[in-house]
């Protein structure tokens, strides 16, 4: 018979402990090796696209490869404390690679580049490269000079070295309302052209308001859903699923019939008596909050509502049994066990309501567009690429910083649909 | 329960303008006539966008379902380091702004020669799709006893037979469900097909999109309809899937 000593047990578990960690890494390995395809999937078609647009947003630009010597030289300049127009090897350099940049035509880029710099920088590359003589008159700082006095002021020097870098964080800057000025400090963008933040603030002005007012509608409805018999309240949250199943551009058609000025809503009013003349109900700040409101109310009923079927109907009783009226005992015991439901609510909603870019864009007028509807504009129209990057990389901070929020405090398992 | 009627009453008010015999939009309606509907289904636009719908949706549900069941089953029940990070970023196309997705895939896809095509929108919409699969995949895996697929595996079973047999049968639900749920995200889907597709690619809803743009009229509404009653169809199924599989895994 054998007998194991205190330190053959002791192996003898250590090793035990050892396969069953081997086992159990294995498993780990496996399951995880399932997941590899969509892992890589989610990494090739949606986070490396983001993180190419998160590189267009501090990406220069053509110049250091269109202008490689003028750009290096306009950086050596730009450390100097003191502007002034550069010297006449700049004026030299540049000549001789604005020609080539003419004749391969890569110039255009360049100019478009410089024209958000400054509207009107474009033409005035383009005219001194297509008048510029093959050798100097005089001096080339003269020549420049002499087609444009322009060339003769450190403004498009300080531009031109703004866009030497490869990399900048012009456009990030531009998106918070700010730029660079001639010496490189940093300043508030001219009030008439600062329409960035304004744009921020107003999504989450509306962001914030329409999360209130789905909170509002929500919570008595998901009480009321909550006290009934399950097979009843299941049988109601088909009402509420249904606009959630339905696209959205339906449910923002439905609301611009509803609320035009010959819409249901307006005749029933005044068939009503409430008002005498139609009221203007769309292109406007209040039908962009009505319709986004009816579109992500489901969203703020589901979280509220499943918390609420977990509150055992005993506590209300108890609470009252003892005495406390019927509103002390709701504010008192239901509505902070609830409180998860309401933060999930609310975070869900606001994230998804700041990203919201069709229903403005249909129902809103030109003062109630969202940042999204922005960065759209200047992707698809202005093809500002740069500026349309920054904003978006400013709109993801703050979504994913939500988001953060949102998985602290309800957790990835708390994303659950219907 | 007046927020229930909110909720769809707005839903209702178009159908019955769908069927109006005037080309104004208001209530109620002068006669009743299915021109709109004629218009509509007769048009080769229409047409062309819903095929071009089906085929972008078709690729992505696909692509969706299979790598996000294959996904939900593997995480489950496996813990390690960095599994809430990793849940976070599979989960992030459900609530990252559909405008940046839009942005980030036009930069993207242009140099890989997908950007105007059917195959790369489908592709976009299989990322935005996929997190939906993975999510009611893992919640009809929570009621799953993983006994039954340890019993067939004792019994000789290979790790494929036991998920054809024992596994998928009892997740079919939320894998139906989440197909359901990523191919209305793609049949839905506007923002990232504005951006990537010319006017050979373009979808149902982009369709829609520049009608209700341009002037909203009664074939859009009629369009819209459609679409609702698609809608009821695809919710009623989604609903007897759920209750299905809180039967099979007993719940109730």
């Amino acid at each position: 018979m054998e007998t194991m000593t205190a330190d053959e047990a002791r192996a003898e578990a250590r090793t035990l402990r050892a396969s069953l960690r081997r086992a159990e890494r294995r498993r780990t390995l496996r399951g995880l090796g399932l997941a590899l395809p969509l892992i890589l999937f989610t990494l090739v078609f949606f986070v490396l696209p983001i993180a190419g647009m998160l590189v267009k947003a501090v990406q220069n630009g053509p110049m250091p490869d269109i202008l490689p010597q003028t750009s290096a030289l306009l950086q050596q300049w730009r450390a100097s404390e003191e502007r002034a127009v550069p010297d006449e090897a700049v004026f030299a350099a540049f000549a001789g690679e604005l020609r080539a940049a003419s004749q391969n035509r890569t110039l255009p880029e360049l100019a478009t580049r410089l024209n958000f710099e400054n509207a009107g920088y474009r033409s005035l590359l383009m005219s001194t490269a297509r008048r510029l003589p093959e050798a100097p008159a005089g001096t080339w700082r003269d020549t420049f000079t002499g087609l444009n006095p322009q060339w003769g002021e450190v403004s498009i020097w300080a531009a031109l070295g703004r866009a030497s870098p490869r990399l900048t964080d012009g456009y990030v800057l531009a998106a918070l309302d700010h730029r660079r000025d001639d010496n490189d400090h940093i300043q508030p963008t001219d009030p008439s052209r600062a329409v960035y933040v304004a744009s921020l603030t107003r999504t989450l002005e509306i962001s914030a308001t329409v999360t209130l007012l789905c909170l509002v509608l929500a919570y008595p409805l998901a009480y009321r859903l909550a006290t009934l018999p399950e097979s009843t309240a299941n049988l109601l949250m088909i009402l509420v699923l249904l606009p959630f199943w339905t696209s959205l551009l339906v449910r923002t058609a439905s609301w611009l019939v509803i609320l035009q000025r010959e819409g249901p809503l307006n005749e029933a009013l005044q068939w009503l008596g409430l008002i005498d003349q139609p009221l203007q109900l769309v292109f406007n700040r209040p039908g962009v909050v009505i319709a986004m409101t009816h579109v992500l109310l489901p969203f703020m009923v589901l979280p509220i509502y499943s918390v609420m079927r977990g509150i055992p109907p005993n506590y209300m009783r108890a609470a009252t049994s003892l005495g406390a009226p019927f509103l002390t005992a709701f504010r008192r015991v239901y509505f902070p066990l609830s409180l998860p439901g309401v933060t999930a609510g609310c975070l869900l909603v606001f994230i998804l309501a700041i990203g919201y870019y069709i229903t403005p864009l249909l129902i809103g007028g030109a003062n109630d567009q969202m940042v999204s509807a922005l960065i759209a504009f200047l992707t698809l129209q202005t093809l500002n690429w740069g500026l349309a990057a920054a904003l978006g990389t400013v709109l993801l901070v703050i979504t994913i910083a939500l988001y953060f929020v949102y998985t602290r405090v309800v957790g990835t398992d708390g994303m659950k649909l219907g | 329960m007046a927020v229930l009627a909110f909720l769809v009453l707005p839903l209702m008010v178009i159908v019955p303008i769908s069927f109006s015999s005037a080309s104004f939009l208001s209530l109620p309606i002068p006669g009743f006539s299915l021109r709109w509907y004629e218009a509509l289904l007769t048009s080769e636009a229409w047409g062309r966008a819903f095929l071009n719908s089906l085929i972008v949706g078709s690729i992505a549900t696909t692509i969706a379902v299979v790598l996000g069941t294959l996904a939900a089953v593997g995480l489950h029940r496996n813990e390690f380091r960095g599994k809430a990070l990793l849940m976070g970023v599979l989960i992030s196309p459900m609530i990252v702004p559909i405008v940046i997705v839009a942005l980030g895939s036009y930069f993207f896809y242009a140099p890989l020669g997908l950007a105007s095509s059917l195959l790369g929108l489908g592709l976009a919409h299989a990322a935005l799709g996929a997190p939906f699969v993975l999510v009611t995949v893992s919640a009809t895996l929570t009621g799953f006893d993983a006994n039954l697929a340890r019993a067939a595996a004792s019994l000789g079973a290979s790790p494929l037979t036991v998920f054809r047999r024992v596994t998928l049968p009892v997740i079919a639900p939320g894998v139906i469900s989440g197909a359901l749920f990523a191919f209305v995200t793609s049949f839905d889907e506007v923002v990232v097909a504005l951006f990537l597709t010319g006017p050979l690619q373009r979808t149902l809803p982009r369709q829609m999109f520049d009608g209700i743009r341009e002037n909203i009229s009664p074939t859009i509404l009629a369009a819209a309809t459609l679409l609702i009653v698609l809608a009821v169809g695809l919710l009623l199924t989604a609903e007897l899937l759920r209750r299905r599989s809180l039967r099979l895994r007993g719940i109730s």
